[in-house]
């Protein structure tokens, strides 16, 4: 059996041992087979290599300048001696399934840098900003052993929080002219920075935002009964590379602060826990599926249609059937 | 909705002119390809590696610089020693009739000189990238 197979054993033993074809041959198991890729993803379970990895999101509206950022980010992990992994998120087509996916345009120089690896992909139609095999992604990163791992999302707007379940970390990135300050108090995305940045600080308007997002932290309550100072507010402008050795500096210093406070800890164990829920919703609909085929389906939407069930009703029923 | 067939779009060299380049990866785009566009002036290393990261099926190299008859190969050499082999290679771009035999000799399997419509394009990478 080989990488190119499937084989778990064969993947897993290729990205412990280092082989980068393996990592990325493992990836698009998991995107492609979410099935058959289990046994290789329980196997990294226990192969205790994972939690290692410091996972930072970086999210913020289409053209913000998330992947220069995330360009200039590798460039300054790099510097510093660390290895970085990176996921590049961009949206599929909901009508072909095709998508473009160019968020590596603005990192080539790090293609060849054997302590970077960096994966684009399609969301698929998985709606919140991440595809759903993120989390697969960054276990694979993970366990390979990337001392960072990066993750751009798609570019959201106002309610795609999905990152904060998957990253240890997130930075928003902002920029001057879209909006005014209700903009910024409104409940969603705004909530869910370790780190606010405002990139195109040269642009006017930019000083507004930075005072908006300041004003709208100190009125945030905090996280009650722990010692956590509010998140910081940076500018930046990443073209230029200014400002973005100062935001990897902070992001040590957050992830150093959710540690001690215990944070961390509380993320990775709801991290956990949402990839169990996720894996018994899958399960279970795995099991019904023979009770849910076309014939099956059509006699009960009937029921439901002339009036004579409803729908929780025959999700009850399906239960039973199946279980009890 | 089938696994998408996940293409990269590369163009070594150093000319700047990209229009061929995003008009064919728009194509492969609507044609419910996944495709990895990484921008201008490219090494074959930078490709190579790029291409191994993304797990693509294919490779398609657009260049109007006049120097496909040494990038091109180049590609395919590298991916073999890389064993990658197995990832399809075309190119595209202002390429001379009788420069095509030896491209494909070197191991790029189709030339899409100008004027081919995308269908013909999108018809052959999704007939002959490796299963």
């Amino acid at each position: 059996m080989s990488i190119s197979s499937g084989d778990p054993l064969a993947l897993l033993n290729g990205i412990t041992s280092g082989q980068r074809r393996a990592l990325a041959r493992a990836i698009s198991f998991c995107e492609n087979s979410p099935d058959e890729s289990r046994p290789l993803i329980s196997a990294l379970y226990r192969s205790k290599r994972l939690g290692r990895s410091k996972v930072v999101g970086i999210t913020g509206s289409p053209g913000v300048g998330k992947s220069t950022l995330t360009g200039f980010l590798i460039r300054h992990l790099r510097t510093r001696g660390y290895s970085v992994g990176v996921i590049l998120i961009d949206p599929s087509s909901p009508f072909t399934g095709g998508a473009l996916l160019g968020d590596r345009i603005r990192m080539s120089e790090s293609n060849t840098d054997t302590g970077v690896f960096i994966r684009s992909m399609g969301s698929r139609g998985h709606l919140g900003g991440l595809s759903l095999a993120t989390q697969d992604t960054v276990s694979l990163l993970d366990a390979f052993g990337f001392d960072y791992i990066l993750i751009e999302t798609v570019g959201i707007g106002q309610a795609e929080t999905e990152i904060v379940k998957t990253a240890d970390l997130t930075v928003v990135v902002a920029v001057p002219g879209l909006g005014d300050e209700i903009q910024i108090i409104k409940a969603g995305v705004m909530e869910i920075g370790d780190i606010f940045v405002v990139n195109k600080a040269d642009k006017d308007g930019a000083e507004k935002v930075i005072t908006e997002i300041n004003m709208m932290l100190d009125m945030a309550p905090g996280v009650p009964g722990k010692d956590l100072p509010r998140p910081p507010v940076l500018r930046c402008i990443a073209n230029r590379d200014q400002g973005v050795s100062e935001l990897l500096t902070a992001v040590d210093e957050r992830w150093l602060q959710l540690d001690i406070s215990d944070i961390l800890l509380v993320r990775r164990r709801e991290r956990i826990w949402q990839a169990v829920n996720e894996s018994l919703h899958y399960s279970l609909m795995l099991n019904l599926r023979p009770y849910l085929s076309v014939p099956s389906r059509h006699s009960l939407v009937e029921r439901i249609r002339l009036g004579e069930s409803s729908p929780f009703e025959e999700a009850q029923g399906l239960l039973h059937q199946k279980f009890f | 909705m089938s696994n998408p067939i996940r293409v990269l779009i590369a163009k070594p060299g150093l000319d700047g002119h990209d229009r061929g380049a995003k008009v064919i990866a728009r194509a492969l785009r609507d044609a419910g390809m996944e495709v990895i566009y990484t921008g201008l002036r490219q090494t074959p290393e930078q490709i190579v590696e790029a291409a191994i990261q993304e797990d693509v099926a294919c490779i398609g190299l657009s260049c109007l610089s006049g120097a496909h008859g040494h990038l091109f190969p180049r590609v395919v050499e590298l991916l073999a020693e890389k064993d990658a082999a197995d990832i399809l290679v075309v190119g595209g771009g202002v390429i001379p009739d009788e420069d095509i035999p030896a491209l494909k000799d070197a191991g790029i399997s189709e030339i899409f000189t100008p004027g081919t419509p995308t269908t013909t394009t999108v018809e052959y990478i999704r007939n002959n990238v490796h299963k």
